[in-house]
């Protein structure tokens, strides 16, 4: 299938900011960090400071994983890169089935470097890139295209994720309260390896 | 198997924590004090009656089981290391003298806990290097134990580390220790990714009992250690002073906003008592200072046990403190008079005495208002409040070598309970008592299930 004009088709973007609406209901991946935070300091303005490094570091882990993919395009052919998308992707899926981690980098006290560094590896350790690399895969040929094309998508993925991040780090730490989390914070893992493992299916079938 | 939703006594807060319901069933550490082959044991209490439910054995004899803890809690929920699908369902049990360590599995049959993993000495030595487990905390990576010696029961005692989901020792925790050689407890203010350690004394000058040249030398523990938490780095030292001897438990704020907390001191060797200090951070220092002393009380040289009969008194022996989880309320267990006390420490450095009950001791031999006829020794020690602050569970053993000093007659054990009224006051539960005089065994720490007021850490403010 070829793409249309545009760099990116509706349907593209609306399942990118999809993952990125996803991706930043995640209590693991920052929200509930910059809440953390916020409590401590007992400010609203630490939530809000804390959220650019943790979106930027999410955007970082998704940016990488598509230009790394995107050289892979330049260089072998598309089918053989699908395939081997396809497989990366849901290999990694299953091993989040089978394998759970405890990530250990920083604590309570983070510069702002080490926030966005705390959510590259986050997002790198859960495969939020890989989640959105499938639907990248579609159409695009030479390198200006598809560093485009990558930005692009890394774009409306962060803009979907940032404002999710907000809307519930705001909500939580104005209205909530954390204990909400005692009921309401479901075990994404399960969700996330199906999303991985569907993703990688995707990139066979196109 | 993970959970869908997050494992239900796990709280963001302390103040959160307060709300849960009441506990039903305790967790009892058993010391067989006989040496005769005979297994130390963890019992299962039922709260509601005091009864008895079961005794699990261990499988093998000598261990001297003391502290324990749970595989994970609520600092599971904190938001740089979440796993919050994980279920607070094994108790990690070290053996002190052995140095084995044992997991029970206590979700099946909360009533009949089962064992599931030995981790055997041999193991815990290749590992860490360290020997002689004690505290067990659940910490936001993984489960921290510490050990009181090396290999060879001499110093450094530190702590290692345990694999949240097969249990094994992952190694050494410190990458830098500084000047720390002693070691006794541990635990931390997670909001300010800090570490604090305290002193007993090595293996080496501590299994063989008391030692009254090691007390009159200053050679005992008397130092608070601070740590980085996430550098592993020793900080700095708080020295309490040489003559405050055996620096034991620690009770940080449980709120992490809060960088102050509490630890007790057993004896002092100018005047025989107790003291009670806050430690706190002032400008990037952290310093403790004095808050309680509790004096030693004269008494007849005929009522006092060898090594006491020269002073004339009996040392109130503070050798257990305990905080709500408001950081409201702290217990201290004075298990040389047979003593509990409760102070409101609300300001930290202005503790006001709220309330005092009398059990045992060494020479007031109190006895328990549900068996008036009989005198009780060895006093209030282990204490346990439960996670809403309403209640008080205490046992009466210290430690085999040094309960066979102050206590030469031989400890007879026994669990009691008080209410803690809302001014602080402390009030017997007539009703409660469990005996363990026919078990024969002697009961250490207590765990409540679903938590308590030691169990749990929070990186989420009160």
């Amino acid at each position: 299938m070829n793409a249309p004009a545009g760099l990116m088709d509706l349907t593209s973007v609306l399942v990118l900011a999809g993952l990125g609406a996803f991706h930043g209901l995640n209590p693991a991946m920052g929200w509930l960090f910059a809440v953390a935070l916020g409590l401590q300091e007992r400010s609203r303005a630490a939530v809000l400071r804390a959220l650019p490094p943790i979106v930027l570091g999410h955007a970082g882990s998704v940016l990488v994983t598509l230009a790394l993919v995107s050289l892979a395009r330049l260089a072998v052919p598309p089918k053989a890169v699908s395939y081997g998308v396809a497989a990366v992707v849901c290999g990694f899926g299953i091993w989040r089935i089978v394998r759970r981690r405890h990530p250990r980098w920083v604590g309570m006290r983070v510069t702002r470097w080490q926030l966005a560094g705390w959510s590259f590896l986050m997002a790198t350790a859960h495969g939020a890139g890989l989640m959105v690399l499938p639907i990248t895969l579609r159409g695009g040929h030479g390198a200006a295209v598809l560093a485009s094309q990558s930005l692009l998508a890394t774009a409306v993925h962060t803009v979907a994720m940032l404002s999710t991040v907000t809307a519930i780090a705001l909500l939580v730490y104005e209205k909530l309260g954390v204990a909400v989390l005692r009921k309401a914070w479901f075990n994404l893992d399960l969700a996330w390896a199906v999303a991985l493992v569907g993703a990688g299916a995707f990139a066979a079938l196109t | 198997m993970a959970l869908i939703q997050p494992d239900p006594t796990f709280y963001p807060s302390a103040r959160d924590a307060m709300r849960a319901p009441k506990e039903e069933l305790a967790y009892v550490a058993l010391l067989d004090a006989e040496g005769q082959g005979r297994p130390d044991g963890l019992a299962t209490i039922d709260l509601s009656n005091g009864s008895i439910v079961s005794v699990a054995d261990m499988p093998n004899a000598g261990d001297e089981l003391h502290h324990f803890g749970w595989n994970v809690c609520s600092a599971a929920l904190c938001p740089y290391a979440p796993h919050p699908h994980v279920e607070r369902r094994y108790l990690v049990l070290p053996g002190l003298r052995s140095s084995r360590i044992y997991v029970f599995d206590v979700k099946d049959d909360p009533r009949r806990p089962r064992l599931v993993k030995t981790i055997e000495p041999e193991t815990v030595f290749e590992k860490t290097g360290y020997s002689r487990p004690h505290t067990v905390h659940c910490g936001t990576d993984a489960i921290y134990v510490s050990a009181l010696g090396n290999v060879d029961g001499d110093a450094p005692g530190g702590v290692f580390t345990l694999d949240h989901d097969t249990f094994e020792p992952k190694g050494r925790w410190e990458a830098d220790r500084g000047p720390q050689e002693l070691h006794y407890d541990f635990w931390w203010h997670l909001g300010n990714d800090t570490m604090i350690t305290s002193e007993w004394g090595t293996p080496n000058q501590i299994e063989a009992g008391p030692s009254l040249d090691l007390l009159v030398g200053r050679q005992y523990g008397h130092r608070l250690h601070v740590w980085d938490l996430t550098k592993r780095r020793h900080l700095q030292e708080i020295d309490l002073g040489d003559q405050h001897q055996m620096a034991l438990e620690l009770r940080p704020a449980h709120d992490p906003s809060k960088t102050h907390g509490f630890v007790n001191t057993v004896i002092s060797v100018e005047d025989l008592s107790a003291n009670i200090f806050t430690w706190y951070q002032e400008n990037g220092v952290w310093k403790a200072k004095k808050i309680i002393t509790i004096p030693a009380e004269p008494a007849d040289a005929d009522l006092l046990p060898e090594p006491l009969k020269q002073f004339g008194a009996v040392p109130p022996l503070v050798t257990d403190i305990s905080l709500t989880l408001d950081d409201r309320i702290l217990l201290v267990s004075c298990w040389g008079t047979g003593e509990l006390k409760a102070y409101d420490v609300s300001e930290p450095f202005s503790p006001r005495e709220t309330g005092s009950v009398r059990v045992g001791g060494i020479v007031g031999r109190a006895a328990h208002p549900a068996h008036p006829e009989r005198a009780l020794n060895g006093g209030p020690q282990m204490v346990e409040a439960s996670r809403d602050g309403r209640r008080v569970y205490f046992s009466n053993s210290l430690y085999r070598s040094w309960d066979d000093v102050f206590y030469p007659d031989g400890v007879s054990s026994w669990i009691a309970k008080v209410d803690i009224g809302d001014d602080g006051s402390l009030t017997l539960d007539e009703d409660f008592f469990v005996d363990f005089a026919s078990d024969g065994r002697r009961a250490h720490q207590i765990r409540l299930q679903g938590g308590d007021s030691s169990s749990d850490s929070y990186c989420f403010p009160s």
